[in-house]
């Protein structure tokens, strides 16, 4: 399977051993002591130009603070995220906020994101008056009108609101925002959940269409595998801050080795009578541990049907099992 | 739609549900002559999007709706009249013989009481029981529905509890009083999906062993795929097609349908092109097209589509679909 | 390469304008019948306060030997009767009127200058910087509020001005915790991070994205401070730390109403009505933008 950009090529991002800790309760004169939610705990990926990479796993993974940890949009304890070339961490403030042209965002939640008290122009327009001061506003209004067409939006509905549109379009105009300044990254974080499944397939494709247009890299977030599946290359499962596995798309799914990528993979309701009374499903025990108290070793081998003792002892650790393929699990072979 | 012959009551029977609400820009129609039963120990699916009707259908039978709303019609438990039956009649049919669930089980676990006081309340009320027996049966459910260490957590209050236990706890509350049928409102949209594989498993199960009816509504059809025999397909508050489930996943007679199946990426795909997409947005209740309101967004669309309202027709025995189309 | 979904629809080249927020909200309360008609009494309450004292032949402070301490005389154009030393009532109101409105007025502005800044810059900020300033007005607020206005009416004089500061000064303390909390709530809105990640510099965030968005809560709690103001001002008047004579407020005519309220109960009745009216419209008012303004009904 072809993964987008030449082969070889530097890449555009490269993470190395992200970690994002938040410390929870103590305080200024609290007497509890501060526990630590270790919501990232040592993740590195690379991402190459016009590659899109899915971050799946269940909640309490860290994939939305993942995202947000490479744009920093949150501060890091450890690790190091390399934007061509160039540590992020180096940056001054003036700096890292220049390059933020180059690496965006869009939500969720479609309506939350846009300022209800903005016009669709002004919200689409803002990063280009951010980084645009001197642009002439009629310049900048042909751009703004050009990208609402690009992402399917009629133009002549620039001064109308956000509580005006409906879910799928406000996903739109957050998506021109995104886009207007013609970015290399966009990290998608759950950008279909909270719409209805026929939308879900207009925005699916629009990003789609827009990678192929621009060649820029997606990092898509979502916990629906069966969407993350379609539009990824590549695909990285986490689980409790860590990376259970990591491979391209068809890998994971025809061979996946890590136990939690196969309960998550026999879990997923596939849309035919006939294939789901035939399935036999991949069963976890218990619940997830909370995030505070962490079991040693493996952090999944409360829940693994194939844990045994050495995952008690040992983490396991990111091992290449074949070209582009990571699995960490003691049992990987079996 | 036809129920299947087999002489008995239905355990629900639907018949021109009209379900509407008054708001400050008019009157908006929810729900639009709905007309369908559930058979005793059957499972029905029922799946829409937004504006659909698939929720609202049930809280009309549930009489939940909410103040500015009204639902006319005729729907019957056991045979029953639902609709205008006295309060106190009412509550000895819901919450006993038919139960609902919700997406967020927040919404009927009280939140300052414990699951004990709660689920004891449930059959010393309806069932006369004494506490003790409440307590010992509560619990007992609540081993059933999985819960670990029941006899210790039934004091604890709701929020202790994980997301995917609470919705157990919901569970077990609704099959307190062995209920007929049970009615389940997107009860897993809101879990991990490893956690909805552990819960729809453990309502499969539950159906079985109470030879419960069962109607789910989602919008996710992967898991009516594996949960459900008939399915009804909702939009802009009416029916559009009702069949068994087999034959809506491999020969959908409805446009929307069929819209709906291709613009689902499936886990097993092999091809990974542009997905078939449905076009145009939901619909607004409050400004539907004359004739069919899907025909906007229909790419079969034909004259008559924009003049009449297509009606639910059988097209088998077990098969009905609202469309002018003669087949597709 | 566009890609449409609107399905077969020609487009028409105007350009539609929006409805926003605002103008939704305004509809609400026009449609809120004890908002509007609130509205139209104070206005009215304003215009006389304004103008009313041009209709009558008398002026506020002269003193009417032949009429002191007498009742609604229509014929001479007493229309509120006078006071004991002889002055027209209705002119009085009148001038206590602009005193009161006046008071409320800019003791809220104020108010809200300083408390939206305050609490803006705290919510903002956060951490140790916003709990610092938040202790500081928590220990502003347990001082007793009176003794200092006292203290400030003894070391200054009696000047209209500082009665406008000195009530200010002590409102704005709430203004800046209601601010400061819609801040917060606000900092974790989905649209504050989306321009974070989109480069947009604090002071502009918190000019374009936050202002806006607070204002809201602001207007609704200026409207319910102006009642109280006048209430605290009416409260110094009748204690007598009010208003210089002959300038009168609301407050001190209901004080010397009092006074003579079993045998001239006009001067009481007249201004406490005023006051009173004043209060509720002022109330409804607030109430109806409250519910216009309320984010749910959206």
């Amino acid at each position: 399977m072809p993964s987008a950009g030449p082969v070889g090529a530097a890449p555009l991002l490269s993470v190395s051993d992200l970690k994002v800790h938040f410390s929870i309760g103590g305080g200024l004169l609290s007497r509890r002591r501060a526990g630590l939610l270790k919501a990232v705990d040592g993740v590195s990926f690379d991402l190459r130009p016009g590659e899109t990479l899915g971050l799946v796993g269940e909640s309490g993974c860290g994939k939305s603070t993942l995202g947000r940890a490479v744009l920093r949009l949150l501060p890091q304890v450890a690790g190091r995220v390399v934007w061509i070339g160039q540590d992020l961490a180096q940056l001054s403030h003036e700096a890292l906020r220049q390059k933020r042209q180059e690496m965006q965002i869009i939500f969720q939640d479609p309506l939350a994101s846009l300022n209800p008290r903005m016009t669709v122009g002004e919200i689409i327009g803002e990063p280009l008056a951010t980084f645009q001061p001197n642009l002439p506003v009629v310049a900048g209004k042909k751009m703004v009108q050009d990208m609402m067409a690009k992402v399917g939006l009629l133009p002549q509905q620039i001064n109308r609101y956000p509580h005006e549109f409906s879910g799928g379009q406000c996903q739109r105009i957050g998506i021109a925002r995104a886009m207007i300044n013609n970015p290399k990254l966009i990290v998608c974080d759950e950008p279909v959940s909270a719409l209805d499944v026929s939308i879900q397939a207009q925005i699916v494709n629009l990003l789609m269409d827009l990678q192929r247009e621009t060649g820029m890299a997606l990092i898509f977030i979502s916990h629906n595998l069966s969407v993350v599946r379609h539009i990824s290359h590549r695909i990285m499962v986490l689980y409790l801050g860590k990376v259970a596995e990591l491979a391209d798309r068809d890998t994971l799914y025809r061979n996946p080795r890590h136990p939690y990528t196969q309960a998550l993979i026999s879990a997923v309701p596939i849309p035919d009578p006939d294939v789901e009374r035939n399935r036999r499903r991949v069963v976890l025990k218990g619940d997830l541990p909370s995030p505070l108290k962490p079991p040693s070793g493996c952090i999944f081998r409360t829940r693994c049907p194939k844990a045994t003792e050495i995952c008690a002892r040992e983490v396991p650790p990111l091992e290449a099992i074949e070209h582009g393929h990571q699995v960490a699990c003691h049992h990987w072979r079996e | 739609m036809a129920a299947q012959g087999n002489g008995q009551t239905p355990v629900l029977a639907v018949s021109h549900l009209e379900t509407v609400f008054a708001t400050p820009e008019g009157e908006v129609k929810a729900v639009n002559d709905v007309s369908f039963s559930v058979n005793a120990g059957e499972a029905v699916g029922v799946v829409g999007e937004s504006g659909s009707g698939k929720s609202q259908i049930f809280m009309s039978v549930m009489g939940i709706l909410a103040t500015n709303g009204q639902a006319r019609g005729s729907v019957k438990f056991k045979g029953t009249e639902l609709l205008d039956l006295e309060r106190s009649e009412l509550n000895r049919i819901r919450g006993v013989r038919m139960c609902m669930i919700f997406q967020d089980p927040m919404t009927s676990l009280n939140p300052y009481l414990t699951v004990s006081r709660q689920m004891t309340e449930v059959l010393t009320t309806h069932k006369g029981m004494s506490t003790a027996d409440a307590r010992k049966a509560s619990i007992a459910l609540l081993d059933r529905v999985q819960i670990p260490e029941a006899a210790r957590r039934i004091d604890m209050y709701p929020h202790e509890f994980s997301g995917g236990m609470r919705q157990r706890v919901m569970i077990a509350m609704a099959l307190l009083c062995q209920p007929e049928l049970l009615i389940a409102d997107e009860p897993t949209t809101a879990l991990d999906v490893t956690v909805q594989a552990q819960i729809l498993e453990l309502v499969s199960g539950l159906r079985r062993d109470f030879n419960m009816a069962l109607v789910l509504i989602t919008h996710d059809m992967g898991v009516i795929a594996g949960m459900c025999e008939r399915v009804m397909v909702m939009y802009a508050g009416r029916v559009v097609e009702a069949a068994p489930v087999s034959q809506v996943f491999h020969s959908p007679q409805h446009p929307y349908t069929v819209g709906l199946l291709r613009s689902m990426p499936r886990l097993d795909e092999t091809a990974h092109g542009r997905l078939a997409t449905i076009a145009g947005q939901p619909p607004n209740l409050q400004r539907l097209p004359a004739g069919c309101s899907f025909r906007d967004r229909c790419d079969r669309r034909i004259e008559v589509c924009a003049q009449e309202v297509p009606p639910l027709r059988p097209i088998t025995p077990e098969r009905s679909k609202a469309c002018h189309l003669q087949a597709l | 390469m566009a890609v449409i979904t609107q399905h077969g629809q020609i487009p028409d080249l105007e350009e539609t304008q929006g409805r926003s927020l605002w103008q939704d909200a305004a509809r609400r309360l026009r449609r809120n019948r004890a908002s509007v008609a609130s509205m139209i009494i104070l206005a009215t309450i304003a215009l006389l306060a304004v103008f009313g004292p041009l209709l009558s032949p008398h002026p506020y402070d002269e003193l009417a030997w032949d009429a002191m301490g007498v009742a609604p005389d229509f014929e001479r154009s007493f229309w509120f009767g006078t006071d004991t030393l002889g002055r027209d009532l209705f002119v009085r109101t009148m001038y206590g009127a602009r005193v009161s409105l006046m008071v409320g007025i800019i003791a809220t502005f104020v108010s809200l200058l300083i408390g939206v800044a305050y609490g803006a810059i705290a919510g903002f900020v956060g951490g140790r910087v916003d709990a610092v300033m938040m202790r500081t007005v928590d220990i502003l607020y347990s001082l007793p509020f009176l003794f200092f206005v006292i203290l400030l009416m003894v070391i200054f004089g009696r000047n209209l001005f500082l009665i406008f500061v000195a009530i200010g000064a002590i409102q704005w303390l709430t203004m800046a915790r209601i601010v400061r909390g819609q801040t917060l709530s606000l900092k974790r809105k989905e649209f504050i991070e989306a321009a974070h990640a989109a480069g947009v510099s604090p002071m502009t965030i918190i000019r374009r994205h936050i202002a806006p968005n607070v204002i809201g809560p602001v207007i609704v709690y200026a409207t319910l401070t102006v009642p109280e103001v006048m209430l605290t001002e009416s409260f110094l008047s009748f204690l007598g730390l009010g208003v210089q004579e002959p300038l009168t407020s609301w407050g001190a005519l209901i004080s010397d109403g009092v006074k003579n309220m079993e045998t001239r109960p006009w001067m009481l009745l007249f201004p406490a009505a005023f006051l009173a009216v004043t209060l509720f419209c002022l109330n409804f008012i607030g109430d109806g933008l409250r519910d216009a303004l309320d984010p749910k009904d959206r």
